[in-house]
């Protein structure tokens, strides 16, 4: 038996240490540690309502609009407002946005440069992996970079600068786009259709996201788009069979995602075991018994965020959030699988999550998501409000639920006398990457890592890395 | 990550064209783990040369913030290789000044490199001087704009920001010399108190909905952000992002405060006097059209109204 601390660990959102024990080559064991603790749900204590829609978005600079979203959605229920249809197209615009941007940069900043180690020098596909993802100059990377940036004009034409807009408001938005912020916009997800189109899946997106078999995807990759990046990763998966790395857990969890007039564009579900069942916010809980908190009520709508910096046997600041007991994964392939997604339907049918199926569940993800936002973008109308008014909040409670690009999001809340008195945030990460709970049961992945194997003399086993990357973990949300 | 898409083309594109390379980087770099430990030991040691160490979020308490992969403190590391970098640089309002986890009961005794809030202090202290003979160098706002931070970092590169480029919280002055509220394009509503009383009408948002761009530092509104608009372009208030405490303003965000009908926060330079008699003189100059629409969500009156359309008469 042996033991390995890998971190600081590069290339995820914030701080992250993975510790590792080995029999042989082969992880038998592994405590997954958020090292960082601000405070975030204390200091929305005390006040003002709105106030939130300040404070959540800045625990994060990637999944900014993301805390906007869910803290919007909590006061707007407690506000009993509902934004008029444009507010609602121009919200979720700017969730989308965000949320495919991170896909996009998880894939070329995160994951794939993994795929230009020198580990995998003597691999026939390492040269043009190198040439295209090596950091910072690869061809790809470069692509992806500008075409980023540009995607990202659709939060700045409605939201203005990003991250941390108070654009997003429980009413709506705050800006009217006159004719020509409307074409700007229409133009910025056009360029990004392009790009995808062009460079990163090299298939028109249609037809991509009909494609229901992954050796479906393959031949339509090597006729239609050999040399496309997707392309060249498929023969990664194949030969290092990710296919099967970082088995996740057998429960998945979305809020279900970009709400338009109340009914959610992708549903929401607890998978279990191929059935799929409601959200019943009321079976979430927060195990606190190896991280750093005292002890305190379970479910969110109670429990708080006072810290316990020396607790014996705490080892995270992340807390373990269990629904019915159970860990649950959350990210784009829970969402595409419970939204019925054919290609990751039938890949789960066969392996199960893994390292390839959330790499794949992200861009089909994309090539859904995207044509819905030109969709929104069109029906955006002219001298039709984007903003409802309401009274001031006095009092109330309210769950914001949404999914970010790294799955689901809640923010607990309750107002009183016009002020914040409680707040409880659960973020993505913090399912995934949650540490054990009281009855010793590991999170989603300090399980995915048992079974990973390390190669000779590997100080941080490439094998481990794919994996944790796999979730693109945001730190920064997890503890916050 | 704002920083990702500076001059629409990323930061690494964007600095290296300066000849600016990442010796680590979280987010950016190839390795993890005991390569990453050694990078980061041999800059503490000082083999290998630091010209810039940049740091992202608030210095917390020793608990609070523990270094991955090491069993210290993570501002210990600041610490040693703030020692060794020829200039730190605190991007970003969090390890400026401490920022919004300084905000309330401050939980996690956050602060900033150089500064508490807004009194020289923090983690290095009053004195402190990187080698080059500069303080932190502070690129104060939440989130800052990206070009602000390609801009200084360039600035260091060619030796061309010293000690008089800095402001007395020793942000760039090529940045913090302005107002949000310059080129804001609000400023007709602005110039003739003509307010807006609800967000996502068209009027200043100074009166009633807590906007301080006329008190917050920034070149905002002269920038292009990800494509488009600044704060109060995009309709919602500026709440001073770029200004050390501006995470306890002592009011509601997003309103006004006000004694006797008149805010509490003036302008900055503005006495006090002044403004009320200004704005008194401005609100009975203020054409109709004006008046009108800064209350009006769309459908403004024209500038130039055609036969029949409704007019700026009163």
């Amino acid at each position: 038996m042996s033991r390995l601390v890998v971190g600081p660990f590069n290339r995820v959102e914030g701080d992250l240490e993975v510790r590792l024990t080995f029999d042989d080559d082969t992880v038998s064991e592994a405590h997954v540690v958020s090292p960082m603790f601000r405070g975030f749900e204390t200091i929305l204590l005390d006040r003002a309502p709105e106030d939130a829609l300040a404070i959540a978005p800045r625990i994060c600079g990637i999944c900014s609009v993301s805390q906007s979203v869910a803290a919007a959605t909590a006061l707007a229920q407690m506000a009993h407002v509902i934004p008029p249809m444009n507010g609602q197209f121009s919200t979720q615009l700017t969730l989308a946005c965000e949320n495919l941007a991170d896909h996009l940069t998880h894939f070329y900043l995160f994951f794939m440069p993994d795929f230009t180690n020198a580990v995998y020098e003597t691999k026939p596909w390492y040269e043009e992996l190198h040439k295209r993802f090596r950091i910072p100059d690869g061809t790809s990377r470069l692509k992806a970079m500008e075409a980023r940036a540009k995607f990202l004009h659709v939060t700045g034409i409605i939201a203005g600068k990003w991250p941390h807009t108070l654009a997003i408001q429980p009413g709506g938005t705050t800006l009217e786009l006159d004719q020509g912020a409307r074409i700007r916009l229409m133009r910025a997800i056009e360029g990004y259709r392009n790009f995808l189109e062009r460079d990163c899946l090299g298939l028109p997106l249609e037809a991509f996201k009909e494609i229901n078999s992954i050796d479906a995807l393959r031949d339509e990759l090597n006729t239609k788009a050999p040399n496309s990046d997707l392309a060249l990763l498929l023969k990664v998966f194949d030969d290092l069979n990710l296919w099967s790395a970082g088995p996740g857990a057998d429960q998945f969890i979305s809020f279900g995602a970009y709400p338009i007039n109340g009914e959610k564009t992708l549903r929401e579900g607890v998978w279990d075991a191929g059935e799929i069942k409601p959200v019943d916010t009321s079976s979430i809980i927060e195990d606190i018994s190896h991280a750093k908190y005292p002890s305190m009520p379970t479910s969110p709508a109670e429990s708080h965020s006072d810290a316990d910096p020396e607790k014996a046997d705490a080892y995270s600041w992340c807390k373990a959030p269990r629904y019915n007991g159970r860990t649950a994964e959350v990210g784009a392939y829970a969402r595409q699988l419970i939204d019925g997604a054919p290609l990751i339907n039938e890949l789960h049918s066969r392996t199960g999550s893994s390292v390839a199926g959330r790499i794949l569940a992200r861009w089909v993800e994309t090539a859904r998501i995207v044509p819905l936002m030109e969709i929104w973008a069109r029906s955006l109308q002219r001298n039709e409000n984007y903003l409802s008014e309401y009274a001031p909040i006095e009092q109330g409670e309210g769950i914001g639920l949404v999914e970010a690009a790294r799955g689901a999001l809640g923010h607990w809340m309750r107002v009183e006398n016009g002020l914040i008195s409680h707040y409880q945030i659960i973020a993505p990460t913090t399912w995934n990457f949650s540490p054990r709970d009281a009855k010793g049961v590991a999170g989603p992945l300090e399980t995915a890592l048992v079974g990973a194997k390390k190669l000779e003399g590997e100080k941080s086993p490439i094998s481990v890395q794919h994996i944790v990357r796999s979730f693109d973990p945001c730190m920064v949300c997890t503890a916050h | 990550m704002a920083a990702l898409g500076a001059d629409d083309i990323g930061i690494e594109a964007a600095l290296a064209d300066f000849g600016i390379h990442f010796l680590y980087h979280p987010t950016l770099s190839l390795h993890s783990g005991p390569e990453t430990l050694q990078i980061l030991d041999e800059c503490v040691s000082g083999d290998r040369r630091v010209d810039a160490l940049c740091v992202e979020g608030s210095v917390l308490a020793a608990p609070f913030h523990t270094r991955a992969g090491r069993d210290e403190p993570f501002s210990k590391l600041i610490r040693d290789v703030a020692s060794q970098a020829e200039n730190v640089v605190a991007v970003g309002s969090c390890s400026a000044y401490g920022g919004v986890p300084a905000a309330g009961s401050n939980p996690a005794g956050a602060e900033g490199l150089q500064f508490s809030e807004d009194s020289y202090g923090g983690l290095l202290g009053p004195e402190f001087r990187s080698k080059s003979g500069l303080p932190v160098v502070n690129i104060a706002g939440c989130a800052p704009h990206p070009g602000w931070i390609t801009e200084t970092l360039v600035a260091l590169k060619l030796g061309e920001l010293g000690e008089a480029d800095l402001d007395a919280f020793a942000r760039p002055r090529f940045y913090a010399d302005k107002l949000a509220h310059h080129g804001c394009s609000r400023n007709e509503f602005y110039e003739f108190k003509a307010s807006a009383e609800a967000f996502g009408e068209a009027g200043c948002m100074m009166e009633h909905l807590g906007c301080k761009a006329t008190q917050a530092a920034g070149d905002c509104n002269q920038r292009v952000w990800s494509g488009g608009k600044g704060c109060t372009d995009a309709g919602f208030a500026c709440i001073a992002c770029t200004q050390p405490g501006f995470e306890h303003p002592g009011h509601a965000f997003q309103e006004t405060p006000k004694v006797a009908g008149i805010p509490m926060g003036l302008p900055r330079d503005m006495p006090k006097a002044w403004f009320v008699a200004l704005a008194a003189l401005s609100k009975s100059a203020t054409p109709a059209r004006v008046k009108k629409n800064a209350t009006r969500r769309h459908q403004l009156i024209p500038l130039w109204p055609k036969k029949g359309e409704e007019t700026d008469a009163k």
